[in-house]
């Protein structure tokens, strides 16, 4: 009598594992492409970075830690000795730097864009993200380009400038540190603006209500009940922002003319003038392993909420 | 009348609508001014001598635009169609599906390629091109930037699409079963059709970031392999002519109006 149930309960088992199999099954084309071409090259830099630089470019298979000792010291020519040297160091503190005063400039203004953003009426919110949204898919190359033609000495706020005299000298506005953080601003607004709206548009008017109910004014209100409130959407922002700015290649490329340095095109000159491969992989990693701690406070900061919750 | 006026007033902050105005003067500002000076009649790139198509014709002329043209929609095409494909079959199996073993290993992999700065993606990839070509003798040509593509283009197909599927009512495709559907049947008149949307979206945005991509590319291509964002690259290394200008107004155009019919279909489709 037990036999035909255990048996039900067999194939039941059976075809929930197939089911299983199917499923695993056609996620697989994507794992393999993602595995084979995108973990795959981690893993090459991963090595390369242990290997010696090869002359003209590329790698010599023999191993070596001198690109990881090349990131702080410089090896004499003369007696062999390491000598501290903290060049890249800078390079990477000035990159933190950027990005921390881009994220910050950012918040501030997208903040109050995406908050009077979630309380438009309904019709109207969907253009303000579609306005948000443009930028957001628009070619980064040519945004940042268009910053350049504003602000060259020969460009639009200098050639209005000089033609009603205020000015008789151009500014100098390209080329400078100012000029990589008007760029990086101006190309990750939108990532901090749409993750904030996306909170604030959730947000539960009726504490809001409750605030004023309790004798709280605007300031108090925003700051005690709303700002709390947007918390998630104010870390993804600034880790969406962060991210990216920290690592910028194109802008600091075409805004800092090569003067101004920051970590993407530190890592990408290895890879190209500087012929030093395994140096480039070992700042790459040096780069990754920062982002990976940055990424690793934010799951466990949203993961803690949700446990609260 | 007095109620919604004060819930209205609750909502405002103050100074917040100046600076959500300013927000977006500062996005659009600099894109206006190079699409306007795109129309510039004169030789200088900031001497306005009257409207004009001439540079649009000058670049749309130009051999090397055309060949850059042809490899940006090229690689595009593919790396849409291939990561679409894949990307809905991942999403198919890993939505709403009983949790199957690696599974959470599989979303932190097709997460990936979106936290790892773009430019350690570029020299990663560059690096392992330059290893197949010299250990293994592998050289795709531009399907190795087709490659690249894609993996950066599979997780952003796949998000709207996973989106779709989990807002989508399993009560449907449990109707069609009992109706006698195979799950076959059932998938493809039931689930499917509901899916479209969500693909479409997908592919949009994987054609997109492909479309637009410029640090991956500029690292992996080979000689002749020059795609638009990397011909506009090279033209500003150059004594500039409005033609630049033209050139990426026709870029910003295309990207623009792309968005805003996807954004149109989404709206009628709701």
């Amino acid at each position: 009598m037990a036999e035909p149930v255990s048996k039900a309960a067999e194939i039941a088992l059976a075809s929930q594992k197939n089911a299983a199999r199917r499923h695993q099954l056609l996620a697989m084309p994507s794992l393999l492409i993602i595995t084979l071409f995108g973990i795959g090259p981690l893993l090459v830099i991963l090595v390369y970075s242990f290997l010696k630089a090869a002359p003209y470019g590329g790698v010599e298979w023999k191993f070596s830690t001198d690109a990881y000792l090349n990131f702080l010291f410089q090896r004499d020519i003369f007696d062999d000795t390491l000598q501290f040297s903290p060049d890249y160091l800078f390079i990477y503190l000035r990159s933190v730097i950027f990005a921390v005063v881009t994220t910050a400039v950012c918040l501030i203004i997208g903040f109050p864009t995406a908050y009077f953003m979630a309380t438009r009426p309904p019709e109207q919110r969907s253009w303000w993200v579609l306005l948000i949204t443009i930028p957001f898919w628009s070619n980064l190359l040519v945004r940042t380009l268009a910053i350049m033609f504003i602000i060259r000495d020969e460009g639009v706020i200098n050639t209005v400038l000089m033609n009603w005299h205020v000015i008789d000298k151009p500014i100098t506005m390209l080329y400078t540190n100012f000029a990589i953080v008007l760029g990086l601003l101006y190309s990750y607004l939108p990532f901090m603006v749409l993750p904030l709206y996306s909170s604030l548009e959730k947000l539960d008017f009726r504490l809001v209500e409750a605030g004023f109910d309790l004798y709280a004014d605007k300031r108090r209100v925003l700051w005690r009940i709303i700002i709390p409130l947007a918390k998630p959407g104010i870390v993804a922002g600034c880790l969406l922002v962060l991210i990216p700015a920290i690592g910028a290649y194109v802008t600091p490329l075409i805004l800092g003319g090569g003067l101004h340095l920051m970590i993407g095109d530190l890592i990408a000159q290895q890879f190209g003038s500087g012929r030093n491969w395994p140096l480039g992989a070992a700042q790459a990693l040096i780069l990754m392993a920062a982002v990976m701690v940055a990424l690793f406070f934010y799951v466990r900061n949203s993961s803690g909420k949700m446990h609260h919750e | 009348m007095n109620k919604v006026n004060a819930s209205v007033d609750i909502k405002t902050q103050p100074g917040f609508k100046a600076v959500a105005i300013l927000c977006l003067a500062m996005l659009y500002t600099p894109i206006l001014v190079l699409i306007i000076f795109a129309f510039n009649a004169g030789n200088l790139m900031m001497h306005w001598e009257g409207v004009s198509l001439r540079w649009f014709g000058v670049a749309l002329a130009n051999q090397d635009f055309q060949s850059a043209a042809r490899n940006t929609f090229m690689i595009s095409i593919v790396a849409t169609l291939v990561s679409t494909v894949t990307a809905t079959l991942a999403a198919i199996g890993m939505t709403r599906v009983k949790a199957w073993p690696g599974m959470r290993m599989a979303f932190m992999i097709i997460n990936l390629p979106l936290m790892v700065p773009e430019i350690i993606t570029a020299v990663a990839t560059l690096s392992f091109f330059a290893l197949l070509a010299k250990g293994l003798g592998l050289n795709f040509g531009i399907g190795n930037i087709m490659l690249a593509h894609c993996v950066f283009c599979i997780p952003f197909a796949f998000m709207p699409i996973r989106a779709r599927l989990e807002d989508m009512d399993l009560t449907l495709e449990n109707a069609a079963a009992d109706l006698y559907a195979t799950p076959w049947q059932a998938f493809r008149r039931v689930t499917f059709p509901l899916l479209v949307p969500g693909i479409a979206s997908g592919a949009a945005l994987a054609f997109i970031v492909s479309f637009d991509d410029f640090t991956i590319t500029q690292l992996v291509a080979g000689p002749g392999q020059t795609t638009l964002p990397l011909y506009i690259w090279d033209q500003t290394r150059r004594p500039m002519t409005p033609e630049i200008n033209a050139i990426s107004a026709v870029l910003l155009l295309f990207s623009i109006s792309f968005i805003i019919i996807s954004f149109l279909i989404a709206r009628k489709r709701k």
